[in-house]
């Protein structure tokens, strides 16, 4: 089982996402992929950003998933927006995350919050 | 050593896989190798709804320096075999 020169998702330990074609790897666990694009998901909205040619330091990356069929595929009810949109969604969605862990900070005792 | 020995003991078996950012995966063990790091064959994710990038995923290879815990099948832990390897490392052979 190895996964050379064939379409692959890598986990960063930042939480992002990247697509793209296998073609090194190294014992640091050190990954090149060809034709790279991160997936953004926020919710139910979803946006591939390319990044072309992209070198992951070995650290940094969880795991690299072998697609079926090379397929990408995500559940039926998610939409693809633009590069913008999801930006826009990620921006609320970190500002509510920001509120709730603002509030639990200074009302955590109400647990009501959670 | 004794543990990378011990995993590849269980190559073959289901286990499940639970990684430091709480993503749990289970399937079967494929290879391990000396820095622990784990090859699954079959993947499926414990919460699948939670990581909808995950579905497409069959076969991984996963950094053994991200992994909390692994979920071994009770019957792939024999205690016995387990606790004399552990007193002979100790002892230094």
């Amino acid at each position: 089982m190895h996964f050379f020169a064939e379409e692959v998702i890598v986990l960063l330990i930042d939480d992002r996402k990247v697509y793209g074609c296998l073609r090194s790897l190294d014992h640091h666990g050190n990954i090149v992929l060809e034709g790279a694009r991160e997936r953004i998901i926020v919710g139910d909205l979803y946006c591939d950003v390319p990044l072309g040619l992209f070198v992951i330091r070995g650290e940094s990356s969880i795991l690299i998933g072998q697609l079926r069929f090379g397929m990408e595929d995500l559940p039926e009810d998610m939409m693809c927006v633009s590069e913008e949109e999801i930006k826009k969604a990620q921006k609320v969605e970190k500002e509510a995350k920001d509120l709730k862990s603002f509030m639990m900070k200074r009302m955590g005792f109400l647990d009501f919050l959670d | 050593m004794l543990f990378f020995s011990y995993f590849k003991d269980l190559v073959g078996r289901e286990v499940t896989v639970e990684l430091k950012n709480d993503l749990a995966i289970r399937g079967t063990l494929h290879s391990v190798d000396q820095y622990l790091n784990i090859k699954l064959e079959n993947t499926r994710v414990v919460d699948q709804d939670k990581y909808p990038h995950m579905l497409s995923v069959r076969n991984c290879f996963i950094r053994g320096s991200v992994v909390r815990y692994v979920q071994l099948p009770p019957e792939g832990v024999d205690i016995e075999i387990l606790h004399d390897a552990t007193r002979r490392e100790a002892r230094g052979g």
